[in-house]
């Protein structure tokens, strides 16, 4: 005997209503394959290509709290609103992040990299810049390799001073077709 | 030194354990009850996770919140057919807190196979099978453990 799917969806719901989760995770499909979508306490912490589960559950009970379960629900909103993106219904996300846990220049970083346009492309070296730190660019590609909420904090909208793609955590054939969603077109190097 | 075992995400444990652990509900309290039961225990442990200093034992740990929770719901005055007389301690405790409380610092192990077997009447298979061992594994740990206790009693 063993538990029914309803009991199972049950308890995950109730884990949640109950805010007892550190993190709740769901996977979900999309037009650049499955993504694992992860809430935290204070808003949407991850989205992963190629989720590997179990690897990506010790990695979030790491960082966020060892409760961390697979709970629908808490995930809706974010799924909703990435349907619509990759819809074309949707051009920004109106979803809280949590990069609390990185370090500061990461998450300047990223906070100026959230504000670049739907269909637009900046460099390494231009966020660099307007971080502070021109010739930062090596170090703002780390920052991009290792975005932990990629498509949200949209790092593929980041390209070489030459235009190149140069490279993409989720591989270069996502970031292409990420940027052809939105009516870019850029040249692999 | 010895590392401490580290606690899995709660997904991992839940993920190992759902199935057994409702089997044991099931078992305790029936099909119809087993439900509610099932959800109490894994919002329980939920609650206690965070608190937990080492990933040792988890599995014994659950079947003592299963075996809680089974209690507590045989206790319930509201049934109409109270399923199984819970033999009433001293101070109007139900038995299995106060074997909690005096078992507290034995062994993990002896721990769990003494709460298990006589506080709440759990079989040696049962206990086994909540501690990862055998059956007579889990009668010779439960034996100890009072013998500790027991020793421990004439000391004061």
């Amino acid at each position: 005997m063993t538990v029914s799917p309803e009991l199972d969806a049950r308890f995950r719901d109730a884990a949640a209503s109950a805010g007892l989760l550190d993190v709740a995770y769901d996977v979900t499909d999309s037009p650049v394959g499955p993504l694992l979508v992860a809430v935290g306490e204070r808003g949407l912490c991850r989205i992963s290509f190629d989720p590997e589960p179990e690897r990506e559950t010790e990695t979030l009970a790491r960082a966020f709290g060892v409760r961390v379960l697979r709970s629908p629900r808490p995930v809706d909103e974010a799924r909703r609103q990435l349907d619509d993106y990759f819809e074309r219904r949707r051009t920004s996300f109106d979803l809280p992040v949590d990069i609390e846990r990185l370090t500061p220049f990461n998450r300047a970083v990223l906070e100026l990299l959230a504000r670049v346009p739907y269909g637009t492309l900046t460099t390494y070296g231009a966020l660099a810049g307007e971080a502070g730190k021109p010739r930062a660019a090596r170090a703002v590609g780390s920052v991009m390799n290792r975005n932990p909420i990629p498509i949200v904090l949209p790092c593929h909208r980041v390209v070489g001073s030459t235009g190149s793609l140069v490279g993409y955590a989720g591989g270069l054939e996502r970031k292409e077709a990420l940027l052809e969603l939105e009516g870019v077109r850029a040249a692999r190097s | 030194m010895m590392r401490a075992v580290r606690i899995p995400p709660f997904e991992s444990l839940y993920a190992e354990h759902r199935d057994e652990v409702f089997r044991f509900l099931v078992r305790r309290l029936g099909r119809e009850r087993a439900d509610d039961a099932f959800q109490e225990t894994f919002l329980r442990a939920l609650r206690g996770y965070p608190a937990l200093r080492h990933g040792e034992h988890l599995r014994a740990w659950l079947y003592t919140i299963a075996a809680r929770v089974a209690a507590d719901e045989l206790r319930r005055p509201a049934e109409p057919r109270p399923a199984r007389e819970e033999p009433a301690a001293y101070d109007g405790r139900p038995q299995y807190a106060e074997l909690e409380h005096l078992a507290g610092d034995l062994p993990p192990k002896e721990r769990s196979a003494v709460v298990l077997r006589y506080g709440y009447d759990l079989s040696y298979a049962e206990i086994g099978a909540a501690l990862g061992s055998s059956e007579e594994a889990a009668r010779q740990a439960a034996s100890s453990g009072i013998r500790r206790l027991r020793g421990r009693r004439i000391d004061r």
